[in-house]
């Protein structure tokens, strides 16, 4: 990232052109696991969105002062604690949720998408656009999770949101969900669906 | 002076205050929702406890109801004799882990009015993951199962997770404990196989034989113990 980029661009590349999951294939496992219904992969992408934002500005406000030796262990430390927050917090006021999502919170730690934008971005930007920054890859990660969230709910358990979304009448004329879309190999599969759609809309990211 | 950011001293001082900011902040975070967090975790238990005698309250209605339908709880030990202390307060699966002679064992009793009173008996196992857990609503006679509720903490989704669904616990309703007076817990058995227990049995989950199996050794061992119990719920009903 050689040239100065805008703040808008800084915001927006993320959704699309430079999404985390489905361009730089970071954080798939997660996707993976928390995608088989729709309000967990929501929660699950608010709760990135939060951790992200927040590091980025936490770290960039003091990145001048990081001992360079030290600065992964730093990074983690702050990734880390605000992890521990956002569990907390779903614990008290989400229980249901957080139960769904169990230890998946608490890998967002281990998310690479947040150790990747703290190395890239916020040890090198100022704290406003590192923010931007933060919301932007966080919004990125949440649009992929939602609707590869959606697309697993409807099709696997013909709800959204806990919510029958396929009409009765079509069970009636012998529809039935495919139990395989909640098992985590279809979220993979899924994925690379959107890649593969992703990548013929825009033809600059297709490798040679 | 300038502050030399490579040097020893500067980098464990930086962490050390680093790390004691955090630690603050954390144990603020605790502190100030630890209060909610158990009342989240209080009601779960709850909901789970009437979920064994198929009632399931409607949102922020858990309290009230567990409160109107719970009449009494109580600790007992494997012996039958009742001890000191709160039957909600008692961790099952720490229990579980104790020799079978020391055991706490709690009693939730339920009143439902015209059905009468159940006995509701927590049981904690392994699944195939991890834990299992559950709740069995015993009628009156200490015999007869009225409900029961099995839940998991991360079987697979569609296999070894289905013991959560009623199309599972429903199965054990009606069921016995005793024959004849002998104590056989129910038994989790393949689709069309038969135990050689003498007992009652359930099929289990087609797909998720291990925590069907964890299901069976946790019925073993967890109702094992309140067989003097029930034993004497059976007899004074007998007596009737």
């Amino acid at each position: 990232m050689a040239d100065k980029l805008t703040k808008r661009q800084i915001f927006f590349n993320p959704f699309s052109k430079n999404n985390p999951v489905i361009v730089q294939i970071l954080g798939i496992c997660s996707v993976l696991a928390v995608t088989a219904k729709l309000e967990p992969a929501i929660v699950m992408g608010a709760s990135v969105i939060m951790v992200l934002a927040f590091s980025n500005v936490i770290i960039s406000l003091i990145r001048a002062t990081i001992p360079t030796n030290i600065r992964i262990i730093v990074q983690l430390v702050v990734v880390a604690a605000l992890v521990v927050i956002v569990d907390q917090f779903l614990k008290a006021y989400a229980y249901d949720v957080s139960r769904q999502l169990s230890v998946f919170i608490g890998l967002i730690i281990t998310n690479c998408i947040l150790m990747g934008r703290l190395e890239a971005f916020a040890m090198s930007n100022a704290p406003w656009p590192s923010f931007l920054d933060g919301v932007g890859n966080g919004c990125g990660y949440a649009l992929i999770l939602v609707g590869v969230g959606s697309i697993r709910e409807l099709l696997g358990s013909g709800t959204l949101m806990g919510h029958q979304a396929i009409p009765q009448w079509a069970y009636e004329h012998g529809y039935a969900n495919n139990g395989l879309m909640i098992l985590p190999p279809m979220a993979l599969i899924v994925v690379a669906c959107i890649i593969w759609v992703h990548r013929y809309k825009h033809k600059d990211l297709q490798e040679k | 002076m300038k502050i030399n950011k490579q040097s020893n001293i500067y980098t464990y001082i930086y962490i050390i205050v680093l790390v004691t900011i955090v630690g603050a902040a954390l144990s603020l975070t605790y502190m100030s929702l630890k209060d909610k967090q158990q009342a989240n975790a209080d009601a779960e238990k709850m909901k789970q406890i009437l979920a064994s005698v198929h009632i399931i309250p409607k949102d922020g209605q858990v309290q009230t109801e567990y409160e109107h339908y719970i009449t009494d709880s109580f600790i007992i030990n494997p012996q039958g004799k009742r001890m000191e202390g709160d039957a909600f307060d008692v961790d099952v699966a720490t229990q579980v882990k104790e020799p079978v002679d020391s055991r706490l064992l709690p009693v939730y009793v339920c009143n439902l009015g015209k059905d009468g009173v159940k006995y509701i008996l927590p049981v904690y196992g392994a699944g195939l993951w991890g834990p299992i857990w559950g709740y069995i609503a015993v009628d009156a006679d200490g015999s007869t199962i009225y409900g029961t509720y099995f839940s998991h903490q991360g079987e697979t989704p569609g296999l070894g997770a289905e013991i959560q669904k009623p199309e599972f616990s429903n199965k054990f309703n009606g069921k016995h404990l005793f024959f004849d007076g002998r104590f056989i817990p129910v038994t989790v058995v393949k689709t069309g196989q038969k135990a050689n227990t003498g007992g009652d049995q359930v099929d289990g989950v087609t797909g998720g034989t291990i925590t069907s199996k964890g299901v069976s050794t946790m019925l073993d061992d967890c109702l094992t113990p309140y067989k003097p119990f029930l034993n004497s719920l059976n007899s004074t009903d007998n007596k009737k």
